[in-house]
């Protein structure tokens, strides 16, 4: 029997020469990651359990980006702590505010993740990564201390969910609307402690931004990591990040075996998919976006780790050019990093946003956790491309969320209530 | 270790901004995040919740966000344990790295309702539902995780494999 690709990156990491789903390891990590949120709590615990010293400065990232620019006094405390402590242990991939980004847009397009790494992070979407063909998985703050002390981290050996998508999807459905329909195939715990590995044309298909959105989700599926194989699309990527970066300068490359075994295997016919939306407060509660016109929206938010980058807001912009966001409306921009907005700017996407009437934030997580920069009052609406619409999610308990892609978005900023690409005129393929 | 207190019942997929909402999250003062628990299932939780209270729901707690705010609030509010019928897996990971005793049973999680009494012997591998007169058996942890628990969490154990740091 062969191995998946997670069960041979766990294998190196390991030190084996296999493992097998179920086997608990105590891997070495390539990356250790935590944010404004989880390190001041980890780095609390490093303290209190007396560590003086972190395993490499150089593999741990501590990415001040949920609550900053500082959004209160409190929040300015923590982000504070993990300064000073990154100062103090000389973490070379501290970003401060004005270079920090979005942590899983920065982190990878930085080049700070390479294929076949093992990288945990205290943020849940650490599985992001996998669209580099490298395994990567969210935890909690003790397990980023005790990674930073130890460099290594147990896990159980996950069983693999193996998705495979045939087809081509019709011009306005996105790996977004892929993810949440999948999403709502097997429900939020549907690949619970499980890899799931995408597979099949129309995801070989896919730009890297758009593998990078599925990956990024699998959690909401309730999985321990999500992984695209690697291909030309991935070297071509990774062939772009920074000289010297540890994208362009090491990995190791790993592909399922023929004869790997897998828990489950669901085909799925992407033609068949339409512009999705998760209704609240499940992002398994999906719907096709095109049935949910009866429903008024109070703001519109496009970004996040989710959809932060430059290919999501070229779909936004495609959508919003030379015309108007709806009077009722108030549509907000999170770039995924600054190298993002630069690229906006250069190719005239902020313009056409910022014409459209939207706002451009700073980079950050805060409107998705509704942390600040887009709090919803009670009774409001939101339509949202981050990832999570659960009670209280984005704001007061009585707001709602509907997750969807930047074209169903910035096609609803437009409308004023839910509404498909088709509804508001929009031309595939149309100038930006 | 023996448990005994009040049920606070839940249903599925009970998540981690629910728990503990993100707003109070520029903290990470344990009494502080414990004042909030579960505010946003549950506004009266904290004014209900009395020492050894038991939390019991059913399948996925604590999905969702990476928190470990959520098993602290929890555990700083009194409650001594949580049993469901399947923990999503950070949450699972957070809770035994920090502390908050967790059991699987989904029959247990299943039939138990709001104001039961329970009772949950860890060392057996028993919950007992004191009101209904039922006695149901736990999931036991994998050999691996019980050690974790036995030497008192994640970082006690990471000492052992960190020469000269952290004694």
């Amino acid at each position: 029997m062969g191995s998946t690709i997670t069960e041979k990156i766990l294998a190196r990491a390991a030190g084996r020469d296999e493992v097998h789903a179920g086997d608990i390891i105590e891997a070495k990590v390539d990356l250790v990651l935590a944010n404004d949120i989880t390190a001041p709590l980890g780095i609390a615990e490093f303290e209190k359990a007396g560590f003086t010293k972190v395993f490499d400065p150089a593999r741990i990232a501590l990415v001040p980006d949920h609550f900053t620019p500082n959004k209160d006094i409190k929040a300015a405390g923590q982000a504070k702590k993990m300064r000073e402590f990154a100062r103090k242990h000389e973490i070379v991939n501290y970003f401060e505010v004005g270079r920090v980004g979005i942590e899983h847009v920065l982190l990878p397009d930085t080049g700070m993740v390479a294929p076949g790494d093992v990288v945990i992070g205290a943020d849940s979407h650490t599985c992001t990564y996998g669209a580099v063909a490298a395994f990567s998985s969210g935890v909690g703050s003790t397990d980023f201390a005790a990674a930073m002390a130890w460099g290594h981290v147990w896990l159980r050996v996950p069983e693999t969910f193996k998705f495979v998508y045939s087809g081509t999807p019709s011009p306005w459905v996105t790996s977004k609307d892929l993810m949440l329909h999948t999403i709502g195939l097997i429900g939020v715990d549907g690949a619970l402690y499980q890899a799931m590995e995408f597979t099949g044309e129309a995801i070989e298909a896919l730009t890297m931004d758009e593998r990078f959105t599925m990956c990024n989700m699998a959690i909401e599926a309730g999985g321990k990591s999500g992984i695209v194989g690697f291909d030309e699309k991935t070297a071509r990527y990774l062939q772009g990040r920074p000289d010297g970066s540890r994208a362009r300068t090491a990995g190791q490359v790993f592909a399922s075996d023929r004869d790997a075994e897998y828990a489950h295997v669901l085909e799925i016919d992407a033609a068949a998919v339409q512009p999705t939306v998760s209704r609240p407060h499940l992002p398994s509660n999906t719907a096709a976006a095109a049935d949910c016109a009866d429903v008024t929206i109070d703001q519109v938010v496009i970004g996040s780790c989710t959809n932060g980058r430059l290919h999501d807001l070229h779909q936004a912009a495609g959508i919003l050019k030379g015309k108007k966001v709806h009077p009722d409306v108030r549509c907000i921009i999170l770039p995924g990093t600054q190298e993002v907005c630069l690229e906006a700017i250069a190719d005239g996407t902020m313009q056409t946003l910022i014409e459209a009437g939207c706002a451009f934030s700073t980079p950050t997580c805060g409107a998705c956790l509704g942390g600040h920069m887009g709090v919803l009052a009670e009774g409001e609406r939101a339509v949202a491309t981050t990832n999570r619409n659960f009670v209280g999610r984005m704001g007061h308990t009585g707001a709602e969320v509907y997750l969807a892609s930047p074209y169903v978005a910035a096609a609803s900023a437009l409308a004023g209530h839910i509404a498909t690409p088709e509804e508001v005129g929009a031309v595939k393929g149309g100038s930006r | 270790m023996i448990f005994e207190g009040t049920v606070h019942k839940y249903g599925r997929d009970v998540d981690t901004d629910v728990i503990i909402p993100a707003r109070y999250l520029n903290t990470n003062d344990p009494d502080e995040l414990a004042s909030h628990a579960m505010e946003d299932i549950d506004a009266e939780f904290v004014t209900r919740v009395q020492p050894g209270d038991i939390i019991v729901a059913t399948e996925n707690f604590g999905c969702g966000s990476s928190r470990e705010h959520a098993p602290v609030a929890i555990r700083y509010s009194g409650v001594s344990c949580v049993v469901a019928s399947s923990f999503a897996r950070i949450f699972y990971r957070n809770a035994i790295n920090t502390g908050l005793p967790i059991v699987v049973c989904p029959a247990a999680a299943a039939d138990a309702e709001m104001g039961d009494r329970l009772k949950v012997d860890l060392a057996a591998g028993t919950v007992e539902n004191l009101t209904q007169g039922k006695t149901y058996e736990a999931e036991a942890f994998p050999p691996f995780m019980q050690e974790l628990i036995d030497r008192g969490g994640l970082l006690e154990f990471v000492k052992s494999r960190v020469g000269g740091q952290g004694e």
